[in-house]
């Protein structure tokens, strides 16, 4: 074994290498090669979280903008406060715009849903660090079990 | 009494041991780095511990992978949740099984081949001849194995991943018939790179020291006879395998265990 061969296939191996993490980060862990996108943070205070997590994504019909930052409890009014960065390149929501809890199909993870409110004449657009002032919790089995049996009680 | 000694003998020789398998990691990689000397071996050693390991890692990647994605399905499709099969197959091919896995052959395919080696070099004194000539055989025959095999394992290891996935979607998708859409996006909103695909990288640089280390060690401060090599071999391949397995669940419980 000479070392030029064994150099030549070294280098193979390497760029084998690298092609295996490449493959990793772009087809399975799904980075995109641009880099993180700038963002703009939105807070929205809940009643109770349910089951979301840091991570979680935030979406608009379906459209993913952007992503749970940090879930924090205000020490104030012992409610959770959820930190939200969305994408710069969706920052032109109103105010009225509302965020609620939903899950994805049955047993799917839970997102937060954002509903993009109306666009009226004196209503500013949501910027940097705002509060969400319409929130809707994430819905509770036991909860909603514990309504349908008081109703159908009555 | 006797067996107070006894103990306490074992004791001291298993702390020298631990002590002298120290010295001669010290003596290997901390030095003033001779990079033009030191490079070519490197790349030699990389050679002869990572590109002929290649045959059996993408082999065994492959089929574990096709395994996983077979026995998955059939557990999934009872649930109507066969869609799931994609992160199933890579969640444990980057966190678990690529790394381990990886070792595993690593320390039977090449720790073996690294004492048996260096064993030989010390019985036929060519290790002595170089201390005479003086060249030091830790940082001409030891350093160079060394960095080799903490090189090639985490690459190793990514080409393991991927392959494995690979072969999951082989049986997964053309096989079995799950949607190939459904595969790659479930996985790809599940896997995340820090913690599931960095680990598996950590892990394996953690595993592939471990090995070279012992193989290394074990050669180096082998009985110089033909009982002696084998005796060593034999002791790296079960020491480093058992290595393996004991740190995985210190690095799983570190890295996974605590949300």
């Amino acid at each position: 074994m000479n070392s030029r061969k064994a150099e030549i296939l070294v280098g193979g191996f390497v760029v084998l290498a690298f092609a295996a993490g490449m493959m990793l980060a772009l087809k399975v862990a799904n980075q995109s090669m641009a880099g993180q996108t700038e963002t703009y943070t939105l807070n929205a205070k809940f009643d109770n979280i349910g089951g979301l997590k840091v991570r979680s994504a935030v979406k608009v019909g379906g459209v993913t903008i952007g992503r749970v930052d940090s879930i924090t409890l205000s020490s104030r009014d012992f409610t959770p406060v959820v930190k939200m960065s969305i994408s710069k390149e969706y920052n032109q929501f109103p105010e009225t715009s509302s965020v609620s809890i939903l899950t994805s199909g049955l047993l799917g993870e839970q997102y937060v849903g954002f509903q993009p409110g109306f666009e009226i004449e004196g209503i500013e657009n949501l910027a940097e660090g705002d509060f969400i002032e319409d929130t809707k919790s994430a819905l509770v089995l036991e909860d909603l079990i514990g309504q349908f049996l008081f109703s159908k009680g009555q | 009494m006797n067996w107070l000694a006894s103990i306490g003998a074992l004791t001291i020789a298993k702390m020298g041991s631990f002590g002298r398998a120290t010295l001669m990691l010290l003596g290997a990689i901390i030095a003033k780095p001779q990079f033009i000397k030191n490079t070519p071996l490197t790349i030699m050693q990389i050679y002869v511990v990572g590109v002929q390991s290649l045959l059996i890692i993408v082999v065994s990647g492959l089929f574990i992978g096709m395994v996983m994605a077979l026995q998955g399905y059939t557990i999934l499709v009872s649930y109507g949740a066969e869609g799931s099969l994609g992160p199933m197959v890579a969640l444990s091919l980057l966190r678990e099984l690529g790394p381990v896995v990886t070792a595993l052959l690593f320390a039977g395919r090449a720790g073996s081949a690294l004492t048996a080696e260096i064993g030989l070099m010390k019985t036929t004194e060519q290790l002595s001849s170089l201390e005479m000539m003086a060249v030091d055989p830790l940082r001409r025959i030891i350093a160079p194995r060394f960095w080799a095999g903490m090189i090639s394992m985490p690459m190793l290891t990514l080409i393991f991943s991927a392959v494995g996935i690979l072969g999951g979607h082989v049986v997964g998708v053309d096989w079995l018939g799950v949607d190939s859409g459904s595969y790659w996006s479930i996985m790809q909103a599940t896997v995340d790179w820090d913690k599931d695909v960095m680990n598996g990288v950590i892990k394996s640089a953690v595993f592939g020291f471990v090995i070279v280390w012992i193989a290394t060690y074990k050669g180096y401060d082998s009985i110089p006879t033909s009982e002696g090599i084998s005796k060593a071999t034999t002791q790296t391949v079960v020491y480093s395998s058992l290595a393996v397995l004991g740190l995985d669940f210190v690095l799983t419980a570190l890295m996974f265990g605590i949300e």
